[in-house]
């Protein structure tokens, strides 16, 4: 009796044990050091195009002349939007270039923001928020969801180069959780926007990505239909009535 | 810091507080007595103050300047009051009061990170401890770095920086050294609380010379930061964030600098350890020799560390002003060519055209036979790159006993005066360049030619933007440059004062004009030492009571004491030689050499000069030997021998006296002792030993006037890592030359 009670046990703590552990979340699209593909790699030419360049000047007259480097995230921004939702290493080396800095001084930067991917995405990068109040309410349930309809892994490129789906740190939509945003890189860094989804339901995002695949702009914001923004479900319950002024002061009086 | 200081700080803790308990003060039973303090309250806190501690040292002996008299302040560390200058900071205030404090990613020489918080310590009044290292200390401020708080402080740092890194600490190369080791030995906590698994990071690919195992990396950053700042290449940096962290390249680069062993040293902990030394030795089985590097004319401080009969490793010794902390990568890793291609026995070529090993007797005799065959006008003697003093004195007084004075050493050409130190020394001095606010290059490339001169170069530039012009052929350089021209005519132009640079000498208050010794060898040298020799007539700076501008960079390690003990060739050419005695000189070309011309050869490297050498007399090498070198400011050192000599290999001096008693003109010396006494006679200079002799005629660049010629001026250095005999027989030089220059 003892003995089988015993062994149960020791079954369910081995089980605790062998439980598969918390894939290793990985915040940034790529590794941290650089593999030469043919479409990434230090030889192939890259340089902001005609329409950039005028934004390229705009960005970097918001800096003194002497400390052009602090336009490198901009600049690798405007260079992400531009090469379709990525940078490949010839592209930070050109921002290395117009910020007159050495390369390395621009991956440190590239590797240190997981916005800025360094692999290939989609025209829709979907990224899923992963941080406590979005997990709690399902954030986990809702990029499964993701990941099953598209049929990918994390940071994976659909077939048809359309969607990738990544996680990302709070947003600060938390009154709102679960959310998604929606990067979209589909019109170039003219028509970019990046865009978020919230109080989402893992049946919620698949017809947002259906939208999407259709060419459709789904409403941003809240998903659910019985709130406006991030007021409550039904309606306002408290604060109905005029604020006071503050007892202390006559507003009245300024 | 190792272990040592350590047990001595606990020591001297603990024979503090014996103090402290015999002092009467302290004592349970006091009279009442009437004392001043009790009527002056003011005066009782004064002496109360006063610290009746044992004195402490400061750390490393830390000296403290006091640039301006009222910039001083006075801070508490551990109760004793410390004086230090406005701006220093908190570590650095303990170090000059004799505490070392613990620390990971502060450098001296490098810029401050403060990552590692390992120099964490408790400052009254602040709500958290303070990383010392990036904390300006402030008037009045009791630091505290021996209370429960520091210590819980250093414990939990040090917790978090063995959370990912690995127990390989058996398989290490740093270990022994480690100041990881070291420290959580010191600081640590006997157990971690870590339980999960340890992060792994991909080795990086640095180059022959540098192994990384990037798993033990703790980020203290010191290598980015050597990179970027003193060697001048923006190759490292540190990717990503967070747990995945890591330094790197990013893109598959080699580190390109001829600098890049350093960070070998700086690198706290094995993640950046020596490629060619790994897994070859312990460090506490290694015997250190303190001695000097010869493979340029810099003479940087170096240790020997051997094992046996077997020089294991080069390491830098301190030496702020030759060579600060660093070494170059050739000196650092040639010493593998010190046991590759060495002659061990005499030989004699035979009629067959092949080497015989014979003994020291016969080669002697066969020697002195010829050498009296020949007419004394006849004799040729040439001293190499790598000559101490005394080989090169005892060379000459042998030849000039044979009747001729055709002797010189390699570097060295026959116009060249050597009358006048000032016009062969690099008269500012190394560490006088740091002053310099403006430049002028001729000629040479000092990044190649002396790799030590040029990132002091580098330091000021960094430090104060100063100007640098250069003339000479386009070439790599880690700071920002003017290219004047490529020929001496610029140098004209500077000189007339119409050129744009002219403009920017003259309003230079230290200028320096730094020459190569690459000039000695052009056919118009002496029209361009005597257009230098106008210049302090028209730079007013150039040459004043406190500084002297004026610069030769020599390349060789015998050049300047060669010069000083008067080896200049009287015709340089070889063409009438009938003997020439080679004394390790593998650069000197051969080609216009007689055919029917004796060539003996003492040395130590089956190198160049043995191809035609008839005799060949085995030497030995500069970590076998005790010799002297002057560097190219003047400074005279000397070498150690740390290791025995290969085979039958004898000093170059012994070889020479043995040589003159069996052609029977007998040198009067027959110890070292001896030979020095007899270099006293001659240049007494270079007996003062690790003493810089000043020329003492600055500004005389002697020079015989004529007219600058319009051929560019050359590459003196064709190759960073194989400039000698013991270089071109080194492997790991022969990788990095193949690998790491510019195609």
């Amino acid at each position: 009796m003892l003995a089988r009670l015993a062994s149960k046990r020791l079954l369910e703590i081995r089980q605790a044990f062998h439980q598969s552990p918390q894939t290793v979340r990985s915040l940034s699209t790529a590794l941290n050091y650089h593999i030469d593909t043919p479409d990434n790699n230090s030889k192939a030419p890259w340089e902001f195009n005609e329409a950039n360049k005028p934004k390229v000047s705009e960005i970097l007259s918001h800096y003194p002349s002497n400390y052009k480097q602090s336009a490198v995230i901009p600049l690798l921004d405007l260079a992400q939007q531009q090469h379709g939702g990525w940078l490949p290493v010839s592209a930070m080396d050109a921002v290395a270039k117009v910020v007159e800095v050495a390369p390395i001084r621009v991956y440190e930067v590239a590797t240190f923001y997981s916005m800025f991917n360094r692999q290939k995405v989609g025209k829709y990068h979907l990224l899923v928020c992963g941080t406590t109040p979005c997990m709690i309410r399902g954030s986990r349930d809702i990029e499964d969801a993701l990941l099953n309809h598209l049929g990918v892994k994390r940071n994976e490129v659909t077939k048809d180069g359309l969607f990738s789906v990544g996680e990302m740190e709070c947003m600060g939509c938390c009154v709102n959780a679960p959310m998604i945003t929606v990067a979209d890189y589909s019109n170039g860094s003219e028509g970019y926007t990046y865009n978020y989804y919230e109080d989402v339901t893992p049946k919620r995002v698949v017809e947002i990505v259906e939208a999407l695949k259709r060419g459709e702009k789904p409403p941003r914001g809240t998903q659910n239909p019985d709130r406006i923004n991030c007021g409550p479900a039904g309606g306002n319950t408290t604060l109905l009535g005029e604020p006071k002024p503050p007892p202390c002061r006559d507003l009245d009086a300024c | 810091m190792g272990l040592g200081s350590l047990a001595s700080r606990a020591l001297r803790s603990s024979s503090s507080s014996r103090v402290l308990s015999t002092n009467p003060r302290y004592n349970l039973i006091r009279t009442i007595v009437s004392t001043p303090e009790l009527h002056k309250p003011e005066a009782a806190a004064e002496s109360a103050s006063e610290p009746d501690l044992p004195k402490r040292t400061p750390v490393a002996g830390a000296r403290v300047h006091f640039p301006n008299p009222d910039d001083v302040i006075e801070v508490f560390v551990d109760g004793y009051p410390v004086k230090i200058p406005k701006g220093m900071t908190v570590l650095q205030a303990c170090s000059v009061a004799g505490v070392d404090i613990p620390r990971f990613c502060y450098h001296d020489r490098l810029s401050i990170a403060g990552n590692c918080r390992m120099c964490l310590v408790e400052v009254e009044k602040s709500p958290k401890p303070v990383a010392s290292c990036a904390m300006p200390a402030l008037p009045g401020m009791k630091i505290k770095t021996d209370t429960p708080i520091a210590k819980k402080a250093r414990e939990g740092v040090m917790e978090f920086l063995l959370m990912n890194h690995p127990l390989d600490c058996p398989i290490c190369d740093q270990g022994g050294e480690c100041d990881l080791q070291d420290q959580s030995m010191a600081f640590g906590s006997d157990r971690g609380r870590f339980t999960e698994t340890k992060r792994s990071v991909v080795d990086k690919n640095l180059g022959p010379l540098v192994k990384t195992v990037m798993t033990r990396c703790i980020q203290c950053t010191r290598c980015v930061r050597f990179a970027s700042e003193i060697a001048g290449v923006q190759d490292l940096g540190m990717l990503g964030r967070g747990s995945g962290e890591e330094i790197g390249t990013y893109v598959e680069k080699l580190m390109t600098s001829e600098l890049s062993g350093n960070v070998i040293d700086i690198c706290p902990v094995g993640a950046l350890t020596s490629k060619p030394f790994a897994f070859k030795a312990r460090n506490w089985e290694l015997k250190g020799t303190e001695t000097i590097d010869v493979t340029d004319a810099v003479g940087s401080n170096i240790r020997i560390d051997s094992r046996g009969p077997e020089v294991m490793r080069i390491v830098p010794r301190l030496n702020e002003d030759i060579n600060e902390e660093w070494i170059s990568d050739k000196t650092r890793f040639c010493y593998d060519g010190l046991k590759r291609q060495r002659l061990s026995d005499p030989m004699i070529r035979g009629a067959d055209g092949h080497f015989k090993p014979v003994s020291w007797r016969d080669a002697l005799a066969v020697v002195a036979e010829v050498v009296h065959q020949v007419k004394p006008e006849e004799i040729v003697g040439v001293a190499g790159k790598l000559s101490d003093a005394e080989s090169m004195i005892s060379l000459k007084d042998f030849l000039n006993r044979m009747g001729s004075n055709n002797i010189w050493c390699e570097g060295n050409e026959k116009n060249q005066d050597a009358d006048l130190r000032s016009s062969y020394l690099m008269n500012t001095t190394i560490s006088g360049l740091e002053k310099a606010d403006c430049f002028l290059l001729i000629g040479t490339q000092p990044r190649v030619e002396a790799a030590m001169v040029n990132a002091r170069i580098r330091k000021t530039v960094r430090a104060t933007h100063a100007k640098v012009g250069y003339i000479g052929p386009p070439t790599d350089f880690n700071y920002a440059h003017d290219h004047l021209g490529t020929t001496p005519e610029t140098l004209t132009a500077i000189a007339a004062g119409t050129h744009p640079f002219s403009a920017t000498l003259a309003a230079a208050k230290n200028p320096a004009i730094i020459v190569g010794a690459g000039v000695f060898s052009r056919k118009d040298n002496s029209a361009i030492f005597s257009l230098l020799n106008s210049l302090p007539s028209k730079f007013k700076n150039l040459i004043t009571p406190e500084w002297n501008g004026l610069n030769t960079l020599l390349l060789n390690a015998a050049q300047a004491a060669a010069l000083d003990l008067g080896l200049v060739p009287q015709s340089d050419s070889l063409d009438s030689a009938k003997f020439v005695y080679l004394m390790g000189a593998d650069d000197t070309n051969l080609d216009t050499l007689p055919k029917d011309a004796f060539v003996v050869y003492q040395g130590h490297h089956g190198d160049k000069g043995v191809y035609r050498a008839n005799v060949i007399f085995p030497s030995t090498v500069f970590s076998e030997k005790e010799g002297t070198y002057e560097n190219t400011e003047g400074c005279v050192q000397q070498t150690v021998p740390a290791v025995p000599t290969v085979g039958d290999a004898r000093e170059d001096w012994k070889i020479i006296r043995a040589l003159s008693e069996v052609c029977g003109v007998r040198l009067p010396y027959d110890s070292i002792g001896g030979v020095r006494s007899r270099i006293r006679n001659v240049a007494p200079n270079l007996l003062r030993v690790d003493e810089r002799e000043a020329a003492v005629f600055s500004g005389l660049f002697g020079g015989g006037g004529g007219k600058v010629s319009a051929v560019p001026f050359g590459v003196t250095v064709e190759n960073f890592y194989m400039t000698d005999a013991i270089t071109r027989a080194s492997k790991i030089m022969a990788q990095c030359s193949a690998l790491l220059t510019k195609k």
